[in-house]
């Protein structure tokens, strides 16, 4: 599994490299999937309703309404058919690429199984309403969706008589079905928002909207193509005749041409056993356990910070219990908490300078202490001139050299910005340089952005003032980048020479 | 960021999406062929024929408020055969269905034959019988190109349907 994991991770790197190239790291439609996901999903809920309005929901009218709309009024319901269907399309593409994605880069274990295994019947719920999507327009592509969707259904064993027998031939054919389709591609929609919602929600401030210019880009580029190579109908259905040749939604449909070589009872396992297979992979094999952040409500001032930043949504404020005179306590849900630590990072108490007493912040890692992190950091830094504290995920095993000390965090953004001014206060380091994931898209889905608003003095607990921002180096870089990582910190190197000329 | 790259990209993304969405196309079916669709769903008679019982143990039933025919749930399968132009293309025997087989036996059957002038004939046993056929129907039939040939059954409309 893990070699699997490896090759994925990096085909995706090296194919994201490209986009990065293009894009721009913030912007890299990579780092967005999810993002896009529920872009498109509004694009296609936000034309759905437009081509609702002049749909005829008859069997037996159906067909001509779509017609009237992609010819007669082809310059705002054709082109809102086709962005209907294009989208629809796009929502598929970003959904398989963030499942491998997730996948690849093991965002799907231990605490974190809640998101995959939620997002599980969303890709079935995206597949329903795209393929009743198809029937609706009834043409002869509706008609074998129709035939062959009944078909396979009459294989399990739930129906008296086979369903198939309402699509036998015109003299059968019913509006029953046809209006039951016309329900699930109205309600299922509404109901696979729900379940986005529900897969969103051990997120806290989760990515829904995709950077600006690439939503605009995005939409931009499937209105031409609805102007340019817009969405047509196939001859109209008609259950006297065999559809020979069919044009194919293969992001919807790729699955049917199997009926032909696969009994449908058999296809139904193959789906069935893709799905547990899909949703045992959080426990292939288990995570190792690590401890989640402890409180210490000693040194707890209750200021919320830990709550404001953790990602998970895996801490709650609650009433004091200590009978101190603050208002609030944080509670960390074990069963939320992927132990990232920036929660840590986050509490006013993780400062190194403190004399009195041991070093115990508000809130920490138990297995990766505050105190051990300032203990590393001052033993053995008299030959490092540069520190570099890097998450766990990124490239920086090349980077220890002469000169050079690594520290290894969980996520960059456990370290607490007064250990920047520390190491630089004291001598510890002429320069620091924090190494982590890709601009919007950390393993932990906030460390960066965190660490990078802290550093910038834009978010509590802030870098102070005197510490020389030339000495510190940000170093956000995809996986795969560990020659970029040597290169920048050759750079940084050779920056601080300079300044030490100075 | 790189804007003739960028462009590319938007490019090749609108490019997939486009020719995926419709293409390439799918040969479902030879249009040369005909297609015969079989479909009946027909209860069987039951495995075990119902006792009669006398006026007066119905009586006994009815004020006990249990069921009044004393019956074996279950059915007989449902022997269905179709030959073409004399040779057997289908012989099946069909369960009928629910939990106790005991509702209805149900049959969907697709497959394409060659257009042109056949005979066809249709049979079907839902009796205790053990040779021959309930219902049998026979039909001289000219199958047209791409089109379907649709057999059907009712028992109260006489038996198979074809059209």
């Amino acid at each position: 599994m893990e070699l699997i994991k490896r090759a994925l991770a990096r085909a995706f790197a090296r194919f994201e490299a490209v986009f990065e190239y293009a894009f721009g790291q913030r912007n890299t439609p990579f780092a967005c999937l999810g993002a896009l996901g529920w872009y498109f999903y509004w694009i296609v809920a936000a034309t759905g309703v437009y081509l609702y309005i002049f749909f005829d929901t008859g069997i037996t009218d159906a067909y001509a309404s779509v017609e009237y709309m992609t010819h007669d009024q082809w310059y705002a319901a054709g082109v809102m058919r086709s962005l209907h269907r294009y989208a629809s399309d796009a929502l598929v593409i970003v959904v398989v690429l963030h499942i491998f994605r997730e996948f690849a880069f093991d965002r799907l274990r231990g605490r974190r199984f809640f998101a995959w295994l939620t997002g599980l019947p969303l890709l079935a719920f995206i597949y329903i309403c795209g393929i009743s999507g198809y029937w609706l327009v009834w043409d002869q592509l509706a008609q074998y969706i129709a035939v062959a969707t009944t078909e396979w259904l009459d294989t399990l064993p739930v129906f008296g008589e086979p369903i198939a027998n309402n699509f036998l031939d015109s003299t059968t054919l019913g509006g029953r079905f046809f209006t039951l389709m016309v329900f699930i591609h109205i309600f299922g929609p509404l109901f696979m928002l729900l379940l986005m919602w529900i897969h969103i929600q051990r997120h806290s401030g989760a990515k829904v909207n995709p950077p600006r210019p690439l939503a605009i880009g995005t939409v931009g580029v499937l209105v031409v193509l609805s102007v340019v190579f817009p969405a047509v109908s196939q001859a109209p259905a008609d259950l006297d005749v065999v559809p020979a040749e069919l044009g194919f939604d293969w992001f919807y449909l790729a699955g049917y041409p199997l009926l032909d070589i696969v009994p449908g009872g058999q296809l139904w396992l193959y789906i069935f056993a893709a799905f547990l297979v899909l949703a045992v992979l959080p426990w292939m094999p288990p995570a190792k356990r690590v401890p989640a952040a402890a409180v210490n409500l000693e040194n707890c001032n209750g200021c919320t910070r830990c709550f404001d930043d953790c990602p998970f949504s895996a801490i709650n404020m609650v009433p004091r219990t200590d009978g101190r005179a603050y208002e609030s306590e944080p509670v960390v849900n074990v069963n939320q908490c992927t132990s990232c630590g920036i929660c840590a990072g986050a509490c006013p108490t993780s400062t190194p300078f403190r004399r009195s007493g041991p070093l115990q912040p508000g809130i920490e890692l138990p297995h990766r202490s505050i105190a051990d992190l300032r203990d590393e950091l001052v033993a053995g830094t008299e030959k490092a001139r540069v520190v570099i504290f890097a998450c766990d995920t990124g490239d920086t095993d090349d980077l220890e050299e002469g000169g050079v000390k690594v520290m290894r965090l969980p996520c960059v953004g456990m370290l607490p910005p007064s250990f920047v001014d520390f190491a630089l206060a004291r001598h510890y380091a002429d320069g620091i340089m924090i190494a982590g994931c890709a601009e919007g898209d950390c393993h932990h889905r906030l460390g960066n952005e965190w660490t990078i608003e802290r550093m910038a003095r834009r978010r509590d607990p802030y870098l102070r003032q005197r510490a020389d921002e030339r000495r510190l180096c940000l170093s956000w870089l995809p996986r795969g980048s560990s020659r970029r990582r040597q290169r920048a910190l050759a750079e940084f190197r050779a920056a601080l020479s300079e300044i030490d000329d100075e | 960021m790189n804007k003739v790259v960028q462009a590319l990209l938007y490019g090749a993304f609108a490019a997939c999406i486009g020719y995926l969405s419709a293409a390439p196309t799918y040969q479902y079916a030879d249009p040369e062929l005909a297609v015969i669709k079989l479909s009946l769903n027909h209860a069987a008679d039951r495995v075990e024929e119902c006792t009669k019982l006398t006026p007066q143990q119905i009586n006994e039933r009815a004020m006990k408020g249990e069921p009044i025919n004393e019956c074996a749930r279950a059915r007989r399968p449902l022997a269905v055969e179709l030959d073409v132009d004399g040779t057997t293309v289908l012989s099946l025997a069909a369960i009928p269905s629910g939990l106790w087989n005991d509702g209805p036996a149900s049959v969907y059957e697709r497959f394409a034959i060659e257009a042109g002038a056949h005979t066809i004939t249709a049979r079907l046993r839902d009796s205790a019988r053990e040779t021959g056929w309930d219902y049998e129907y026979s039909e001289e039939v000219d199958l047209v190109p791409g089109r379907y040939f649709t057999i059907t059954f009712r028992a109260g409309n006489g038996g198979f349907a074809f059209r």
